[in-house]
């Protein structure tokens, strides 16, 4: 169901006026976590310095840890969810590239850690602004991952995401995102989900529902896994993130019914007669919606797919708004490379093979923009589309990407 | 994690992420094959200094109470032994004993 189509609920809600990254803030704060581990980084670091306010203010009654590294962070984090602990930490770009052998070890512990990236690319050149090139290199970390268009949304992806990662039949470290600068540093009206809405949404579970570490009860984690063991454990993850898209959906339906907020894993923006689809994920999914509308007023019927929950990859809901029939060509616009891929788009990539395998066979084409936090405009996105239908109106495929935008 | 009569565990099986539920229970493992040479102590030559004990890596060698008579009328409260399920062949223990009491014998399989 999209945002717009929502069931009004009756509530008294607080507005503020809150950047994306206070508006995770404010959000760990009612999820009333336990232990925060971070260490400062451009554009993430208003998260963390806020809610380190929050604990000397005594609003928040949680262990601050203060580390010398990313990896220590993650590590930190990792160390306290494993003794039972609700737990947070945030990065961006070189942090999480700091962070990436702890991540693999998260989900292969299984430890529902909560993690926030506001999106930065990664050096060099050195820059500190918006593309998706830190998270897209985590994608086969094991975590689930959720993007997020608004404030808004992150801040309810925080409360959601400590109710989907413990869930007993998940327990997967889930990573929420917010585009550095064009969300992050941004101020919007937030509707603030209180402490007790947000403990009675996702609430803390008692200490040993899932295996913890405890001088009481030992058990070792973290053991050797050899060839006997090793890959049964890795399947255990693989299993696990398939079967979290029930309880994603269920989560976010409960979501809807409690908050009047109605996400999905994969958003629909004027689809229903749509020919000409083009996806995207993030606040970039932004420029879509008004590329969409541009194109609907000059009689185009373009629309737009928005990506929400990356991992575990919404293949299905792909399925389902693609393969109606009316679909005549889809491209996906990625803010992030894999340099030499079979396309440089990394999600076009998993979109064309989610679509072939269903035997979803139309004309398709792979654009990246926005690297570098380079601004995507509308025409920008109206020129993609533009590029769409020429290749639908030929009924072929683009065999490379499309890099708009970059100078000659 | 174990075995089950036998029988490798199952992903269903295995307890969440590897954890060991039972601290300790590596002990059960059996590193027997992992040797080419194995230890053999000659009671008559040792003197029960104990360093062999003190050096192994694994706990290997096992202190036995007992009273041994050497053909010569020495006698020894205690007497050490090798637990063959955990010794690796490192053979340190040989290298170590001062009174060159333990042989490395190639493992015949």
């Amino acid at each position: 169901m999209a945002a717009q189509e929502a069931k009004l609920v009756e509530r008294k809600a607080k507005r503020l006026a809150l950047t994306g990254n206070y508006a995770v803030a404010y959000a760990v704060k009612s999820c009333d976590v336990d232990v925060v581990a971070a260490y400062p980084i451009t554009p993430q670091s208003p998260i963390v310095e806020k809610i380190s306010e929050f604990i000397a203010n005594e609003e928040l009654d949680a262990e601050m840890v203060h580390v010398e590294s990313e990896h220590s962070a993650l590590s930190a984090v990792v160390g306290a969810v494993a003794f039972g602990a609700r737990a947070f930490t945030a990065t961006s770009s070189q942090g999480l590239e700091f962070m990436h052998e702890i991540l693999f070890i998260a989900s292969g512990l299984r430890l529902p850690v909560v993690m926030a990236i506001a999106n930065r690319a990664l050096s060099a050149p050195l820059n500190i602004w918006n593309d998706y090139s830190d998270v897209m290199s985590a994608r086969d970390a094991g975590w689930i991952t959720i993007f997020n268009e608004t404030a808004q949304e992150a801040h309810d992806a925080v409360v959601m995401a400590y109710r989907i990662a413990e869930d007993p039949r998940v327990l997967i470290p889930t990573i929420i995102t917010l585009d550095g600068y064009i969300l992050s540093h941004t101020v919007e009206p937030v509707e603030v989900i209180e402490r007790e809405e947000a403990l009675k949404f996702a609430p803390k579970r008692p200490r040993g529902y899932r295996p913890v570490l405890d001088p009481d009860k030992p058990i070792t984690m973290g053991v050797v896994g050899t060839p006997e063991y090793y890959y049964e454990i890795k399947y255990q993850l693989i299993h696990a993130m398939r079967e979290s898209v029930k309880v994603i959906d269920e989560v976010f339906s409960d979501f809807c019914k409690t908050f009047g907020r109605c996400y999905e894993r994969v958003e629909p923006y004027r689809m229903d007669d749509a020919e000409y689809v083009l996806i995207s994920m993030g606040a970039t999914f932004g420029e879509v919606r008004a590329a969409v509308d541009k194109l609907r007023r000059e009689g185009v019927k373009a629309g737009g797919l928005k990506i929400k929950v990356f991992r575990p990859f919404p293949a299905d809901l792909l399925e389902k708004y693609i393969g109606g029939g009316n679909v005549k060509a889809v491209g996906v616009l990625d803010r992030a490379v894999t340099v030499g891929g079979a396309t440089e788009g990394p999600v076009f990539n998993e979109v064309a093979t989610a679509l072939a395998l269903r035997g979803i066979r139309l004309p398709m084409v792979s654009f990246v923009h926005g690297l570098g936090g380079r601004d995507i405009f509308a025409d920008d996105v109206v020129k993609m589309f533009k590029i769409l239908m020429e290749h639908a109106s030929r009924g072929e495929s683009a065999r490379r990407t499309y890099f708009i935008g970059v100078r000659e | 994690m174990s075995e089950s009569q036998g029988r490798l565990l199952g992903w269903r099986e295995i307890p969440i992420g590897g954890i060991v539920q039972e601290p300790g229970n590596t002990a059960k493992n059996d590193m027997s094959a992992w040797r080419t040479f194995k230890p053999v102590i000659d009671q008559e030559k040792c003197v029960r200094c104990r360093l062999c004990w003190i050096f192994c890596p694994d706990a290997a060698i096992i202190e036995v109470e007992g009273e041994y008579r050497t053909k010569s009328g020495r006698v020894y409260k205690v007497s050490y032994h090798v637990d063959y399920q955990h010794c690796k062949g490192c053979g340190i223990c040989a290298n170590e004993c001062p009174v060159k009491a333990i042989k490395m014998v190639e493992e015949v399989r």
